[in-house]
């Protein structure tokens, strides 16, 4: 397989006594969405984080492309990868339009001086994302789901052939994580590499073409989704007693409650 | 896609600009012998007559240009602190840069520096200034987010702060303590060409490294994570903003004593005239900071009274209520939502 675009190896993070991540190894490559699964706590952002270099590693190394992430300048990485932050404040009450053109930052595009490339980048976000509407609109006064598809669009117009996104459908009602999620398929499916943090198993076996799951900082497993998550795991993963039920549109996980003792 | 924001910045600067232009004039023409605007224009280019030439240059210009350049060094680092913290409420002096300057003047008054050499004071205000600076930078290389920055501003304040109520207390005499009051109220009247040419450098240097970093505060907005995430480099940033606002202020503060509220206001009044950018904010900011303390030190002039008004003084008043007016439609609007 070519060089992946991202990925983490064996990589350690120490926050005090504790070990958040215990040499975790992760890749990354053209054309995959894949699916950071695993309990609270497990070490998903860090893992994330770390992959962008905002989390330093106390041994192992992370890379983009060949290169390690802390070896380019933020201008370089931010062309490599783009990130979607789990919490997204906005301090401003820009506009919608203002907010996802500042994802040709790196570029030296912003409002009012962006290039042709820019604006093209630009619209094809926009278009992704569906945001037509709501263009001229103040960030601050849309709902969670728009704000949502906001900063996915402006997270997509940096155009960077990788994209780590923490928990982009957090707190958003079903059609919206389903929007969000549909959007991150189609842009791998254009050949992008998506990591996101998700919860929701369900999301994951439906729109994800590998999941990693991880619990105390180590990999559980890695694979596709419908081979991976199987109960068996899951209640190693989350201590919980799941079933998947199956008909001829999909699959969905319910959740009977916490796995049984030694399970 | 519309652009709407920008349509209005675009002509914003210029009408600004202008408009300082116009105050200063109007600034020079005011007094308690009014000059008509024909000799103030005909002064300002060596025309008219001697005692005119002589008001106008070493008198209202001065004082006027330096209402102004004040006025515009706090309203650009006010902006761009507001921009930096992601805080309306973030002031130019938030990192202790104006009080440490402050304290510099008042140890030259309480030694009696600047009752041998007039320009002590200034210099020792400068030092301050660029001693806080050197150590809020260092600071800013340092912390991991923009809080650690803020307590240790906060920090340098008090401490420079009790300091200076300290040699407040141990004022050998009144005379002294009433110089050291008198000077923290904020003044620009008596400043010569020669005062500004000692702290315009020192201000100019300071804007013009804020100016490098609007693009940065535009991406601030989306928060510290997602600029990152866009290819800033948050402690460059910070770096800068915290010199650019030490030079800057510090320079201010040495100029004309502390002036508050100018710095916390203005960027409010014209954020809503660029689409809310903090980035775009910044030279509106600055240049309608200018024409506000020009106008208030018009005010301080004109008004009445036995003990010239302080610019200080008369800046607070106006804007004091200013900002109340802003704070309650912010909450109005809040309500709304």
């Amino acid at each position: 397989m070519s060089l992946p675009l991202l990925s983490l190896q064996k990589a350690v993070v120490r926050r005090g006594q504790k070990e958040v991540l215990k040499g975790l190894s992760l890749d990354l490559y053209p054309g995959e969405l894949v699916g950071l699964l695993g309990p609270n706590g497990s070490g998903k952002t860090t893992a994330a984080r770390s992959l962008l270099g905002l989390v330093a590693l106390s041994s192992g190394s992370a890379l983009i492309g060949a290169d390690p992430v802390a070896s380019l300048s933020a201008t370089a990485r931010a062309r490599r990868v783009a990130y979607l932050p789990q919490s997204r404040p906005v301090a401003w009450p820009i506009a919608v339009h203002e907010a996802i053109a500042l994802g040709r930052f790196a570029y030296g595009g912003q409002t009012g001086r962006l290039s042709g490339l820019d604006q093209a980048a630009v619209d094809e976000a926009v278009e992704a994302c569906d945001l037509q509407q709501l263009l001229g609109r103040d960030i601050t006064t849309l709902s969670g789901g728009e704000a949502a598809r906001v900063h996915v669009a402006r997270a997509l117009a940096a155009k960077a052939p990788a994209l780590i996104a923490d928990e982009p459908t957090a707190a958003l009602d079903p059609l919206h994580q389903w929007t969000i999620m549909q959007v991150l398929a189609r842009q791998a499916g254009r050949g992008s590499g998506i990591l996101t943090v998700v919860h929701d198993v369900t999301l994951a076996v439906q729109f994800c073409t590998r999941v990693v799951v991880i619990k105390d900082g180590e990999c559980l497993a890695s694979g596709p989704p419908a081979e991976v998550l199987t109960p068996d795991l899951l209640a190693k993963a989350y201590g919980i007693d799941a079933r998947w039920t199956c008909d001829a549109d999909g699959s969905a996980l319910v959740v009977h409650g916490p796995a049984a003792q030694g399970a | 896609m519309s652009a709407g924001p920008t349509d209005h910045s675009r002509s914003l600067i210029p009408t600004l600009a202008v408009a300082s232009l116009v105050v200063v004039i109007l600034a020079c023409s005011l007094g308690e012998t009014p000059m008509a605007l024909s000799k103030v224009v005909a002064s300002l280019f060596g025309a008219g007559d001697a005692t005119s030439r002589t008001i106008l240059w070493s008198i209202r210009l001065p004082r006027a240009l330096a209402a102004w350049i004040v006025g515009a060094s706090l309203g650009l680092s006010g902006g761009a602190m507001q921009g930096l913290l992601r805080n309306p409420l973030a002031e130019p002096g938030v990192l202790g840069v104006s009080v440490t300057a402050s304290l510099g003047a008042v140890i030259a008054i309480y030694y009696g520096f600047s009752a041998s050499f007039a320009p002590a004071l200034q210099i020792g205000a400068v030092v301050g200034a660029l001693l806080a600076t050197a150590l809020i930078a260092f600071a800013a290389q340092r912390v991991r987010d923009m809080v650690g920055l803020i307590l240790i501003g906060v920090g340098l304040s008090s401490l420079a702060g009790a300091l200076l109520s300290l040699l407040m207390n141990l004022a050998p005499n009144p005379f002294t303590l009433n110089d050291m009051v008198s000077w923290l109220m904020g003044s620009v009247a008596n400043r010569s060409l020669a005062d500004i040419g000692l702290s315009g450098p020192i201000i100019a240097a300071g804007a013009l490294i804020l100016l490098m970093t609007r693009r940065g505060l535009s991406a601030l907005t989306l928060g510290e994570e997602a600029a990152y995430g866009l290819g800033l480099d948050l402690t460059r940033t910070r770096v800068l903003v915290a010199i650019g606002c030490g030079l800057a202020t510090g320079g201010s503060v040495a100029l004309a004593g502390a002036i508050g509220f100018v710095g916390i206001v203005t960027p409010h009044l014209v954020r809503p005239l660029v689409g809310s950018d903090p980035g775009r904010a910044l030279v509106p900011s600055a240049l309608a900071a200018g024409v506000l303390l020009v106008l208030a030190d018009i005010g301080a002039r004109l008004v009445p009274s036995d003990n010239e008004l302080k610019l200080g003084v008369v800046a607070a008043l106006v804007g004091a209520p200013i900002f109340l007016w802003i704070a309650a439609r912010r909450s109005a609007q809040g309500k709304a939502q």
